[in-house]
């Protein structure tokens, strides 16, 4: 087994375990955690991409890398919003997302 | 390879649509916090007014309109391109979003006192953000620059939902924040295997290389799973009914008309310029079963809601099933190439009167909200009286959910119901009758339940403004016009096809 293949099952652990805990963890934070694993992961994945060359043929392609710090810069901005919509729950007094779908507020003044 | 194009005069355009919405949302913040509508209206007159220039630009030349970033050729370089479909569909999101923009200023018009507000200001940036992520989608050609802008759509979308600030918008805007983060993060491991296999992810280039081995079905497979998740496909749609119904009407309207498109239209091109062909018919036939149970459930569950919003927003995930019909009936078809076909023409024609329908129906059910002071179904007694234009829109919106002449939805479920026959997919002609008898249902009820007599002691009519009416009956207007449309493939939408410039 060489490099490569290591990373790469490495990435698909990663994104294995993120994706279960994404599914079935009932808390938001927990879920928002998960979801940064899957992103991990990928970012792996693409550094894998990198050190094979990918398709191009060069011995070390750097372009994978560019597109991981995009993708981690999106990743961090998702969490924020995530994080910022929990701390309102939290404020308004909603512990989890599991409880079933409620209809939007009445309109009525 | 591809040749090398010189950038067209025109090529400048697609870079204004992009730049104009991003840089008035910047400008929001340096100048007007006050009053964000004074920036953002004239934004997006200025965008339609661009999207219209580009729209009339390709199909006067016949050819799609290219720019090349700072002139660098793929796959090195970022190419924007805006061919046939593109172009109409830049068109059709500039006036929605723009008319949206005339209706809201009601809704988060600035105080006359000039006091800063969160509310306005929050909500038009964001109207501006997702102007700026979906001409991105549109024109973007190189699936990473897709990827970033359909996180900038999901970012936009999903404060949108919650501007209410409540506790079950705030879940419904959480909920739809990890179904939209859980579509993205597959769709971004499919671009790496992509990558990994072939180098490269410029559109264009991966048309011509690309090869029917695993490592392909999988990430397109991973693709489309993710791009489904977003677009609210049965079954992974259940974010979208609490999030479409809590926002307020103007962000439903444009949540339910375009936000949801924009993955859809991904999955197109995914399909037919990135998949190698033939495409796989088990497949094809899975997306469009998933689009058929879409389309009876939820039109079922329409029936069954007891509030306006919500039951529009379930007729929302019903009328998206209805694109994802297109698969099959294309590569059924005798048509030498997908967009001459009646089944594509058809997907097109119903993802546009799908955006203009829906776009005036969430707003037309916000008006009567806001007249009747709530939106049971069962008490909309004397909104006939008092929202007449309102609900007439409503009216003209179902036509085309429903399919009847001479709505543009009819055209669309016609050529659909065509190809299906051509096909001998007879399942998909079911589904699409069935479709069309449950969406007459769930619309006649709020039509005969407005023509009630009202409830007695019920309290008195607020007034609701005549822009926005107009508005409302505008969009519903052109959902109606499109049904004046031939009934078959249009050469407009077949400019540039095929993924090679």
């Amino acid at each position: 087994m060489n490099a490569p293949t290591l990373y790469g099952l490495c990435a698909a652990a990663l994104v294995g375990i993120g994706l279960f805990g994404l599914i079935l963890h009932p808390t938001p934070l927990r879920k928002v955690i998960s979801f940064n694993l899957v992103g991990c992961g990928t970012f792996l994945f693409f550094g894998v991409a990198a050190r094979r060359g990918a398709g191009a043929g060069f011995a070390g392609d750097p372009v994978p890398q560019a597109l991981v710090i995009t993708g981690i810069v999106v990743a961090f901005a998702a969490t924020a919003v995530a994080v910022a919509l929990i701390l309102r729950m939290l404020e308004a007094g909603v512990a989890t997302m599991d409880s079933r779908p409620e209809p939007p507020d009445d309109l009525s003044p | 390879m591809i040749p090398a194009q010189v950038t067209a005069p025109d090529g400048l355009l697609l870079i204004l649509a992009l730049f104009l919405p991003a840089v008035s949302l910047l400008a929001i913040f340096v100048l007007g916090l006050r009053r964000p509508e004074r920036i953002a209206l004239p934004t997006l007159a200025g965008g339609l007014v661009v999207a219209l220039i580009v729209a009339l630009q390709v199909g006067h030349s016949g050819q799609a309109a290219t720019y090349r970033l700072g002139g660098w050729l793929p796959p090195l370089g970022i190419t924007l391109r805006a061919d046939g479909l593109s172009a109409a569909l830049i068109a059709m999101a500039a006036l929605i979003l723009f008319v949206v923009a005339i209706y809201a200023r009601g809704n988060f018009g600035s105080e006359p006192d000039g006091a800063e507000s969160r509310q306005p200001m929050v909500f038009w940036t964001l109207l501006l953000g997702l102007a700026t992520a979906l001409n991105t989608v549109f024109l973007a050609q190189d699936l990473f620059s897709l990827f970033v802008a359909l996180e900038l759509l999901t970012f936009s979308a999903v404060p949108l939902v919650s501007l209410e600030g409540s506790r079950e918008t705030l879940r419904a805007a959480l909920r739809y924040l990890l179904f939209a983060l859980s579509g993205s993060v597959l769709y971004l491991i499919g671009v790496a295997l992509l990558y990994g296999a072939y180098g490269t992810l410029d559109i264009a280039s991966l048309h011509q290389v690309t090869r029917a081995d695993r490592a392909t079905s999988i990430a397109l497979g991973l693709m489309i799973a993710g791009l489904m998740a977003k677009a609210a496909l049965f079954p992974l749609h259940l974010w979208l009914p609490p999030a479409h119904a809590g926002a307020p009407a103007p962000a439903s309207a444009v949540l339910s008309a375009l936000v949801v498109k924009a993955p859809f239209f991904l999955i197109l091109r995914l399909w037919f310029d990135v998949a190698p062909q033939p495409q796989p018919a088990i497949a094809g036939t899975m997306l469009a079963a998933l689009g058929a149970v879409s389309i009876l459930v939820c039109s079922v569950l329409a029936l069954r809601q007891a509030r306006l919003k919500l039951m529009v927003a379930y007729s929302t995930v019903a009328q998206v099933g209805y694109l994802f019909l297109v698969f099959p009936l294309v590569m059924g078809s005798e048509a030498a190439v997908p967009w001459a076909s009646i089944g594509w023409t058809g997907g097109v024609l119903q993802l546009v009167s799908h955006a203009f329908a829906k776009a005036s129906m969430f707003l037309a059910a916000g008006l009567i909200a806001q007249a009747m002071g709530h939106d049971r179904i069962d008490d909309l007694g004397g909104a006939a009286q008092a929202v007449p234009i309102s609900l007439a829109a409503f009216a003209l919106a179902g036509l085309s959910l429903m399919g009847l002449p001479p709505a543009g939805g009819f055209v669309a479920k016609v050529m659909l119901l065509t190809a299906a026959v051509a096909t001998s997919n007879w399942w998909i002609a079911v589904t699409i009758l069935a479709g069309g008898l449950l969406a007459a249902g769930y619309v006649f009820r709020v039509i005969g339940k407005s023509f009630a007599e009202p409830a007695k002691g019920a309290p008195p009519r607020n007034a609701v403004a005549r822009s926005s009416e107009l508005a409302v009956l505008s969009l519903a207007a052109v959902a109606l016009m499109l049904g004046f449309l031939p009934l078959q493939p249009f050469a407009y939408l077949a400019i540039g096809q095929g993924g090679l410039p």
